[in-house]
């Protein structure tokens, strides 16, 4: 199987396929430098992302700005973004408080990123 | 009238980079004069993360970032009007300004930074056929109602412009429940960022049509669909390429512009380039005392940067409050030579003898290219760059002595700036 990807290391943008045989990489191809094989590998292996979303407060229409505290896995975003829907938080809300621990079972903590009185 | 030493007009990043700066170059008779009801600016609904990578080393998201430099106004005790709407300012530097809580208010300042920053390109401004109906919007628009009013533009949504606004709301609208149907661009490259496009688009599978623009907008009340075709080389859509959506939300990421309204009462010459004030290496505008950064005197793509300039701008209006700047001196200017676009600044002062930062943006996307900077027939800089894009701000840094080599201080002398191929 060849995976098509685009490198986001620098502006370059490098087209980069690698072929992949029995769930490893057996060949990068289309990379200009060791940031997009890097990138590849992390992307093929694991690709992860920061998710940002929005949680209701109560008594508010207003909702309030999160983040997982550290990247989780691609695949996980819509779970996460389904958990947070249940979410619904107490005023007043700091930067960096927690408003779900543990999301989705990936040991990252879910914070505010606003400050909300 | 309140006579004041520096008035900071706006209170997004570029007014609190440039206030905080001003502070700790010792400057302590200031005010930030701010129209919505809370500092933080553009950064306030922009809760996605990616910023801050340069200034802190991490990545924060908008709402952070802008909570950093606020605390730092709160801690220097700077004061700050919100909810204040500046609606005159004068060469004489007389500045009117209306809020509710103060009526109208009129200022003498001695110095005025410039930092309003820019709104969004219009439908209006785009010439697209098709109804006036409801469902059409700037992409920052849908970002103000779903991040801080939490209120749903659409469904079914088509984006038209592949800036990174766009990009960041294709992914918003997405999480929050709407299908993004596809990202339509003009061009025959993207405007955005290339993280965006991976982490907004390829991410979610949603297609990016380049050459290809919207040509016909249907709904009589509410939007109820568009239709795109791919264009040729003039950019005119050719007949056959036509692709029809029903959807009920339009995005436009069009494009920005500097919002200089103010600037121009207070008789400060604006680049046809950049749409932003006139400004030398110390971001004095061609007024004295008046000087401009961040959005409002050329568009960014990193707020990382809006607050490196502006806190230059800080720093250049306290040493000009102490007298410290020499507004006597010569300067020669700066020019766009092949390939080079939007180019800051337009002129450097002759007695500049600190590294002087120049920024533009390049006409179209090369590869491989050079970009060198010449004063006379001496070349000052040469960097080698694999690829540029229009997208992407070029920054290069000439060395703080290179003012006072001769070819610079000669008769007509003038800074080129150009991409080789």
């Amino acid at each position: 199987m060849t995976r098509e990807l685009t490198c986001i290391g620098c502006p370059m943008g490098c087209r980069i396929s690698a072929e992949i045989q029995d769930g490893k990489i057996i060949k990068i191809e289309g990379n200009s430098c060791n940031v997009g094989k890097k990138y590849a590998e992390e992307e093929l292996s694991c690709p992860k992302r920061m998710v940002t979303a929005l949680v209701q407060v109560q008594g508010a229409r207003e909702p309030l700005c999160v983040k997982t505290r550290e990247p989780i896995e691609k695949r996980l975003i819509f779970d996460c973004l389904r958990e947070l829907e249940k979410v619904s938080v107490v005023r007043p809300v700091h930067i960096g408080q927690i408003v779900l621990k543990n999301v989705c079972g990936t040991g990252v903590d879910v914070v505010a990123t606003r400050e909300y009185d | 009238m309140k006579q004041i030493d520096l008035l900071i007009i706006g209170g997004g990043p570029a007014g609190l980079a440039a206030a905080a700066a001003a502070y700790e170059s010792g400057c302590r008779d200031m005010l930030i004069l701010e129209r919505e009801e809370t500092l933080g600016g553009i950064l306030k609904q922009c809760i996605h993360n990616g910023f801050g990578l340069h200034t802190f080393k991490e990545e924060l998201t908008g709402p952070e970032y802008a909570q950093r430099y606020i605390d730092k106004i709160l801690e220097y005790g700077i004061p700050y009007q919100t909810g204040a709407m500046v609606i005159e300012i004068t060469p004489e530097k007389t500045v009117t300004c209306v809020s509710r809580e103060k009526g109208l208010e009129q200022f003498s300042a001695r110095a005025i930074i410039l930092a309003m920053g820019c709104r969004e390109r219009p439908r209006g401004s785009l010439g697209t056929p098709g109804w006036r109906c409801a469902g059409v919007y700037t992409a920052g628009t849908a970002q103000k109602f779903v991040n801080l009013q939490g209120l749903m533009p659409g469904k079914r949504v088509v984006i038209l412009g592949s800036g990174d606004i766009g990009l960041i709301m294709a992914r918003r609208m997405t999480f929050s429940g709407a299908e993004v149907l596809g990202c339509v661009e003009l061009m025959p490259y993207s405007a955005g960022l290339k993280r965006n496009i991976v982490q907004c688009l390829d991410d979610f599978d949603i297609p990016l049509y380049l050459s290809h623009t919207v040509i016909d907008i249907e709904g009589k009340e509410r939007l109820s669909g568009v239709t795109i075709a791919k264009v040729d080389g003039d950019l005119k859509p050719i007949p056959g390429t036509e692709i029809h959506f029903d959807c009920d939300t339009l995005l436009l990421s069009v494009g920005l512009i500097p919002e200089n309204e103010l600037s121009e009462m207070a008789g400060v010459k604006l680049s046809p380039a950049t749409s932003g004030a006139i400004v030398d290496d110390r971001l004095m505008t061609s007024v004295e005392g008046i000087f401009s950064c961040g959005n409002v005197l050329h568009v960014h793509d990193l707020v990382d940067f809006v607050s490196q300039e502006s806190a230059r701008a800080g720093e250049n209006a306290a040493a000009y409050l102490e007298g410290r700047l020499d507004i006597c001196a010569q300067r020669i200017p700066v020019v766009a030579g092949s390939g080079v676009n939007a180019l800051v600044p337009q002129y450097i002062s002759q007695s500049a003898n600190c590294p002087t930062t120049i920024m533009f943006r390049p006409r179209a996307v090369r590869k491989n290219a050079v970009v060198r900077v010449c004063v006379g027939d001496e070349e000052l800089l040469r960097k080698k760059y694999r690829v540029l894009a229009p997208g992407e701000m070029v920054t290069m840094t000439l060395p703080a002595d290179f003012m006072q080599r001769q070819a610079a201080q000669a008769q007509g002398a003038e800074v080129l700036v150009e991409v080789l191929e």
